[in-house]
């Protein structure tokens, strides 16, 4: 009994030291309690460090997991990793904490008459291949569909990709990353025919301004913040943040500028006009480096099912460009934005002063918009007009939200429309993969089909009759998930969910296949800033699981396509990279040989002759330059940016008498995404047990609202019921509801629309208009 | 029996002498941060007299900024 009540004891020590360094982490982003690490290892024990990256966001830390008798014991921050550091957030820091999870899923799961029975893999694999197969033979290739995700290794997306467009021949692939930065995508694409950022994290450590747009880097990516922090203390570099809601990134930054929902475009247009208006224009940049266009207007929602938009640009002039802002005067814009004549301004002269540098930063505020192409556009506009743009602590940044976002589903491609390079519409594009993946060049259609809203919106049409969901818990992250999660229900389409944990999405499933984690396989990701990180298994994952990339071999081998997927077992993720890396090479996109990534903790690409690119479009620092001058936009023909001619246009649905709220949605620090990973890891549950509805103090106390009391929050699709959290971690403006979206228990994405930007085909998360009712 | 836990902030330059003297106290398990001026302390004590107490003597140390209760345990 004794030994029992120290151990209690000692284990509530625990979790009250756990407490308080991850409230001390959220307080001090990045913040390092290495003794207590080192004071939690096993005394004696013979570590093995490996490197790795970390499982969780877009930032790509570098991770040490130190292994002890083949079980990960411990998590440290890798110091020889550019990126961190050595820092980790208190996510990283437990990651390896949920594998042990008591239900974490270990053996493949049937559903038989209602019930699932626990069957051997290889024959839950021949399920999957024969329903596949027959449903293709009855349906059609396009009847059979591929959801993968931006925690996807490259080798897993690169053989989903091969399977279904090479292979099958369906452009039937798609991925969760739509839903978090595919605007991004289009905005790089419009203004500069090149995806992703041409700076890099380096860039903290020289720029004089940080200006986050709708973008709680404190929270989200809280060790890139804590390297701004740093460079605040040390070199008085000021952090603004633009945003529509006070959070922690708010408190710790120099000022805090809020915004109306939406009217982040009429400022970013603003900004512009007092650039121009004050003779702010680097005009030889412009000259040289920049053209203008306009598109399309009042171009939609995406609302309706099988919803149809093509941009069509059209070559202006700058003077043109100059009497479309007029529009956006300080003055004018200020009266709807909600933000001052004098705070507006006050932006504009920072990016005006020629002898400050500045980066932008950017996630899903941006993104997730209706008019999120648009505002890339215009954030990219303000750099291009200023020469701010491809230098060191000089340039435009949109961080993603997954760790391999960039590196499996933009550059591996698991879109619809994508490739390994280039895009599907293009005969060239369809040519090269052909050739690489030996399949007849007519096997790859030429159209794009189901982006991810409209493929589940499919699924609920009864289209499509079979869809393979892997890494990823669409029934709680899609928008408006109280039509999906029935549509999923539905019998005319047969569910496989290939994932770590049980979730809303594997419960649905018809076969759930157990998956490898990420340190019980060998792989790659690829971080925000082009970095390519490679590491090697460490760990044995539990019984029957499987590593992604093997099911996918597996079931492409019982489907007649054993010569396509020649990889061995011990080998594939190595041998399917060297493969993928054939369409990169050229010092335009060239990745790192595998032998580098081996050795290094992840290396920017485009790698040129042993050399990483940080700054890419700049002469000086990118190989690829070959026009003689000093800044090269070679993803257009004519090697110049595009400044865009955007307006601003109003919400998908904005508040109105009945529904006069705006609901934002987000994350917490605590959890990552839906929360499958983290809610299973006992300090971070502790720390955010569930999620919260965050009010304004007056519109709380016009509701008779008091912290912790339970409010139903309803719109036009759905409801949930949380308790309110009256002034505590953020605080939204007046007549704006804040819900984080982790816990699966409270389903806000019921409640949420799935409009999303015309162009990108990205939801918006973060507008729709409710109601609330004290319950 | 209670069980708390603290962030203590602390002025620059004074954590070495913060650190000896919270050493010199009984009761407390305290967990520095390798990065930031600040230390996380655990404490464990018998009663809720001995626990006052304690906590009366983390006021007294020089250097000490802030003192910030995160979680209490009456662990019985």
């Amino acid at each position: 009994m004794i030994q029992k009540n120290i151990d209690r004891r000692s284990f509530i020590k625990k979790m009250a030291a756990a407490a308080a360094m991850t409230a001390a982490a959220a307080m001090f982003p990045g913040i390092i309690f290495a003794t207590e690490q080192l004071e939690n290892l096993p005394k004696g024990g013979n570590l093995d460090w490996k490197k790795g990256p970390c499982r969780f966001c877009g930032v790509g830390c570098g991770i040490q997991v130190g292994v002890e008798n083949g079980k990960a014991v411990a998590v440290k921050g890798d110091p020889n990793s550019e990126v961190n550091k050595g820092l980790l957030c208190v996510k990283g820091y437990h990651q390896t904490m949920c594998i042990q999870a008591k239900d974490r899923l270990t053996h493949a799961l049937v559903k038989k008459n209602g019930s699932y029975v626990k069957t051997p893999i290889n024959e839950a694999l021949d399920i999957v291949a024969k329903k596949m197969k027959q449903t293709i033979e009855k349906h059609g290739k396009d009847s059979v569909a591929m959801y993968t995700s931006g925690q996807s290794t490259i080798p897993e997306g690169y053989v989903a990709s091969k399977l279904m467009k090479g292979a099958i021949g369906t452009n039937n692939l798609d991925c969760n990353a739509r839903l978090c930065m595919a605007s991004a995508v289009t905005g790089f694409l419009t203004t500069f025919g090149a995806d992703e950022p041409m700076g890099c994290y380096e860039d903290i450590d020289h720029a004089d301004y940080f200006i986050t747009w709708g973008n709680n880097m404190a929270e989200m990516h809280p060790v890139l913040f804590s390297r701004m922090l740093e460079q605040k203390n040390k070199r008085g570099a000021k952090i603004i943040d633009f945003a529509t809601r006070t959070t922690r990134s708010s408190m710790a930054s120099n000022k805090s500028i809020l915004f109306e929902p939406q009217t982040d475009l009429a400022v970013a247009n603003a900004i512009c006009y007092e650039i121009i208006n004050n003779g702010w224009v680097n005009k030889s940049f412009v000259e040289k480096y920049c053209n203008f266009s306009k598109g399309k207007t009042k171009i939609g929602y995406g609302v309706e099912d099988k919803f149809k938009f093509k941009d069509e640009s059209q070559k202006i002039d700058f003077e043109a460009y100059k009497i479309f802002l007029k529009d956006y005067s300080p003055e004018k814009v200020a009266k709807y934005s909600k933000v001052s004549v004098k705070d507006i301004k006050y932006l504009a002269a920072i990016y005006g002063d020629p002898n400050k540098k500045v980066v932008s930063y950017w996630c899903m505020g941006m993104n997730q918009h209706t008019r999120g192409t648009w505002i890339n556009n215009l954030v990219y506009n303000i750099h291009l007009l200023t020469g701010k743009i491809s230098m060191p602590g000089n340039g435009p940044f949109s961080l993603t939200g997954q760790p391999s976002a960039c590196g499996t589903a933009r550059e591996v491609g698991t879109f619809t429309h994508k490739l390994p390079k280039g895009v599907v519409t293009e005969e060239k594009d369809r040519k090269l993969a052909a050739k690489i993946w030996k399949v007849p060049y007519e096997n790859i259609p030429a159209k794009p089909t189901y982006h991810a809203t409209e493929m589940f919106r499919a699924v609920d049409r009864g289209e499509i009759k079979f869809i393979w969901i892997q890494a990823t818990n669409p029934l709680v992250s899609l928008p408006k998930t109280g039509r999906y999660r029935p549509a999923m229900e539905k019998k005319s389409c047969f569910v496989v969910v290939s994932d770590v944990f049980p979730t809303p999405t594997s419960d649905v499933a018809d076969v759930i296949l157990p998956a490898c984690w990420h340190i019980e396989k060998g792989g790659l990701y690829g971080n925000s800033e082009r970095r390519t990180q490679h590491w090697n298994k460490m760990v044995e994952g539990p019984g029957d699981t499987m590593p992604d990339a093997w099911m996918f071999i597996e079931v492409a081998k019982r489907m007649g396509y054993g010569k396509l997927f020649p990889y061995s077992k011990e080998n594939h993720v190595e041998e399917i990279y060297n493969e993928y890396r054939q369409f990169h090479e050229g010092a335009k996109h060239g990745m790192a040989p595998i032998e580098v990534l081996k050795k290094e903790s992840g290396v920017i690409w485009p790698y040129v002759k042993g050399k990483s690119t940080q700054w890419r479009f700049n002469a000086k620092y990118d190989p690829a330059c070959n026009n003689g001058k000093d800044f090269h936009f070679y993803g257009k023909p004519d090697g110049k940016a595009v400044i865009w001619q955007r307006p601003f246009e109003p919400a998908a649905e904005s508040p109105d008498q009945e529904y006069p709220f705006w609901l934002n949605t987000g994350r917490v620090i605590e959890h990552w995404h839906t929360g499958s990973m983290t809610r299973r890891i006992p300090v971070l549950h502790k720390a955010m047990p569930h999620s919260y509805i965050e009010l304004h103090p007056e519109d709380a106390k016009k509701y008779g609202i008091r912290n912790g009391e339970k409010v139903k929050v309803i719109s036009r699709r759905g409801s949930c019921t949380l308790p309110a959290s009256i002034n505590e971690r953020g605080l939204p403006t007046k007549g704006q509801v804040f819900v984080p979206f982790f816990d699966e228990n409270m389903l806000i994405n019921d409640v949420t629309l799935d409009a999303f930007c015309p162009i990108s085909k990205e939801p918006d998360y973060k507008k729709c208009a409710v109601k609330i009712e004290k319950v | 029996m209670p069980i708390k836990s603290y962030i203590l902030h602390f002025e620059e330059g004074k954590q070495e002498i913060l650190l000896k003297e919270l050493h010199k106290l009984e009761n407390c398990e305290v967990i520095p941060s390798q990065n930031h001026d600040v230390v996380v302390l655990v404490t464990d004590t018998a009663t809720e007299e001995i626990d006052h107490n304690l906590y009366n003597q983390l006021l007294e140390i020089q250097g000490l900024k802030h003192l910030s209760l995160v979680s209490g345990f009456d662990a019985k």
